[in-house]
Parts: structure tokens; C-alpha cells; sequence
């Protein structure tokens, strides 16, 4: 019994830390999000996305390793399943690079597209006429690349 | 007898009995393995997400699009905050979870029964965030098909961003809704004291993994969708 309650405060003691980690990293997260809203600079932006990413993993880390048990489980369960989510490493380098070299073929060869993506257009009342309002930008921003398009 | 030595060296290779591989029972190995197709569900949802953002020019800023609160006054600017609160809710049941799992492996009824019903509450919680900002979005013109807010650079959206936005957050609030049935049929078993007459409380442990899965897509989503 004594050896049960030794255990039994461990646990414990392990849930609450990893419940701190977890607070602790969801507010830097939080206070990231923030400051990038009066940023501009794309290359900055991309530095604080990339570490949100980083913080991510690790949330999710501390979620799978400790409240999902899977850290003490045996190396055997451990390996058939964080093994075949590997491939995800390679399912996000592809398809995102292929999204990447879709925009950038478009932006070369299709000067529609490209035309469609300068036009700039009012930001919409807020409130119950935001639909109807929306169908009027879209055929007024339509007339605009025709036009665009005969230039 | 020289055909029986001769099948019993041939089932040798395999494993027949003797000690566990994984060391775990059945019910948990196959809700492992459950949440792992399911993992893969959600990256496909994400990752197309993903694929498709990169191949536009622009996409609206999600904190000119979720700055609203429940009761707040019209045209508050509040970005992150609402989210912020919903992560913090699932978060929160998801330790009440841990601390269910625990309390069952210790034999500990009112432990299982306590930290069941705060999860329950943090699962209902979470939902009816959920339910307020779709309507809040609806009411602002947003829906599949439907998309009332323009790029960060100020140019005309497209639809993309808001069906993946209702597509991804629905199939992960589904799952959160389908989480909260199975943890109210795991607080009735345990009323019944069905675990008690088992010995063991190994169905509150795969129903804990389920609703971890949850909170781990979140983390995805929330960083997802409103951060990036």
C-alpha cells in the first residue's frame, strides 16, 4: 500500500507538470499570435510562424508522451505507431512545395490569374447585408479583370 | 509423432502465447490504432489545407475575421481571445481526463466519477463555444460556399477559406461531440459500477486516449487556423 500511494503522488506529480508545460506553451503561443498582428515584414512573420510550429510539436509531444501514456509504454507499441506518422514528414514537404510551384507556375502563365489576385477590393460592412453585399463585389471585381484581361 | 515435431517446430516461428509483445490489452492496442487512421484523416484535411493556401496569392487574416466575444458590443476587436479560451477549456478537461485514468487504476469510483463529470462539463463547454462562433460567422455571411471576408492584402478572397475552415472545424467537433457521448456512457458504466464487478477500469483508460486524440487535433487546428 505504501508502494501504491509513492506511485499514486508521482503520477500526480508528473500530470500537474506536464499541465504547466502545456499552459506555458499555449500562452507563448498566444502572445506570439498577438505581436504578429502589428508585424509586416514577411520574412519576420515567417521566423515567428516557424516557432509556433515548434511550440505546436511540442504540445502535442508532451499530449502523446505523457497523457496518452505512450512513453511508458514498450518500445514495441511505441515504434509501430510513431513509425508509419513519419510519413507525414514527407506528405507535408511534398504536397506544400507542389501548392508552392502551382502558384508560382500560375503567377507565370496565367495572367488572369495573376490580374485576379492584384484587384483590390472593399472590405465588407459587418451585419445581415454581408451576403448580398459580397455578390456585388464578386461581379463588380469580375467586370474589373475583363478589363484587366483586354489591356 | 515425427509429423507432429514437424508441425510444432513449424508453428514455432510464430508467436503463440508467453509474454506480450506490447504489454497491453487488445481493446487498447486497437484504439491505438484506430486514433492512428484517424490521425491520418485529420493530416489529409490539413495538409490539402495547407497545399491549397500555398497555391493562392492571398488569404484573409484570421485576426480581422475571429475578433469577435459572446456578448461583447458590435464591432469589438478581440482577436485571439475566444479561441484562446476554447483551447484553454479542452486543455483543462483533458487533465480532469488524466486524472480520471489515474483514479481508475487506483480502484478510486469516486475519483473516476468526479473527474468524469468535469470532463463531461469541459466537452459540453467546449461545443457550445463552437456552436456560438459558426452562428456568429454565419450571421456574418460566412458559410461553405460563402465567404464575406477579403485577403489580408486587400484583394477579393476566395471560397477556400471558409470551407476548409467549417469542414475541419466540424469533423473535429464532431469528434468532440461523439468524445462527450462516450465519456457519458463511461460515467453511467461506472455509476453501475460495471468496472467495479470487472476489476478494472481499462474502458475509462481507451475512452481517456480517444478524448486526448481530441485535444491533440486541436492544438493542429487551433494553431492552424488561427495562428498562422
Amino acid at each position: 500500500m505504501s508502494e501504491n500511494t509513492h506511485e499514486h503522488h508521482d503520477v500526480i506529480a508528473e500530470i500537474k507538470k506536464v499541465t504547466i508545460i502545456l499552459s506555458v506553451l499555449t500562452i507563448i503561443e498566444l502572445i506570439l499570435g498577438f505581436w504578429m498582428i502589428g508585424i509586416t515584414a514577411p520574412g519576420f512573420r515567417l521566423g515567428i510562424k516557424g516557432v509556433i510550429i515548434i511550440l505546436m510539436m511540442a504540445k502535442a509531444f508532451y499530449i502523446v508522451a505523457y497523457f496518452m501514456h505512450l512513453k511508458h509504454e514498450l518500445k514495441n507499441l511505441i515504434m509501430t505507431i510513431v513509425v508509419p506518422l513519419a510519413l507525414f514528414i514527407w506528405f507535408i514537404a511534398a504536397f506544400l512545395s507542389d501548392g508552392n510551384s502551382f502558384r508560382n507556375l500560375r503567377n507565370n502563365y496565367n495572367p488572369y490569374f495573376k490580374a485576379q489576385s492584384t484587384i483590390k477590393v472593399e472590405a465588407k460592412e459587418e451585419g445581415a447585408h454581408a451576403t448580398q453585399e459580397k455578390g456585388g463585389a464578386k461581379a463588380e471585381s469580375k467586370e474589373e479583370k475583363k478589363e484587366a484581361e483586354h489591356k | 509423432m515425427s509429423n507432429v515435431t514437424a508441425a510444432s517446430t513449424k508453428e514455432a516461428k510464430w508467436w503463440n502465447g508467453g509474454k506480450s509483445p506490447f504489454d497491453v490489452e487488445y481493446g487498447k492496442v486497437m484504439m491505438w490504432y484506430f486514433l492512428m487512421s484517424d490521425a491520418f484523416t485529420f493530416g489529409a484535411f490539413l495538409i490539402s489545407y495547407g497545399t491549397v493556401r500555398f497555391s493562392t496569392n492571398g488569404w484573409p487574416d484570421p485576426n480581422k475575421v475571429f475578433k469577435s466575444f459572446p456578448f461583447a458590443p458590435e464591432g469589438v476587436n478581440a482577436p485571439l481571445v475566444f479561441v484562446s479560451i476554447m483551447t484553454f477549456i479542452l486543455i483543462v478537461s483533458s487533465v480532469t481526463m488524466v486524472l480520471a485514468v489515474h483514479a481508475g487504476k487506483m480502484m478510486d469510483k469516486k475519483g473516476v466519477v468526479r473527474n468524469m463529470i468535469w470532463t463531461i462539463i469541459g466537452g459540453i463547454a467546449f461545443l457550445s463555444c463552437q456552436a456560438w462562433e459558426w452562428n456568429h460567422l454565419h450571421h456574418e455571411g460566412a458559410w461553405w460556399g460563402m465567404n464575406p471576408f477579403i485577403n489580408a492584402d486587400g484583394t477579393a478572397s476566395t471560397t477556400n477559406f471558409t470551407n476548409f475552415f467549417f469542414t475541419i472545424t466540424g469533423f473535429h467537433g464532431f469528434h468532440v461531440f461523439s468524445g462527450v457521448v462516450i465519456n457519458i456512457i463511461m460515467l453511467i458504466m461506472t455509476l453501475m459500477d460495471k468496472f467495479e464487478q470487472r476489476g478494472h477500469y481499462l474502458m475509462i483508460e481507451k475512452a481517456g486516449l480517444y478524448w486526448h486524440f481530441v485535444d491533440l487535433v486541436w492544438v493542429f487546428v487551433f494553431t492552424c487556423f488561427y495562428l498562422l
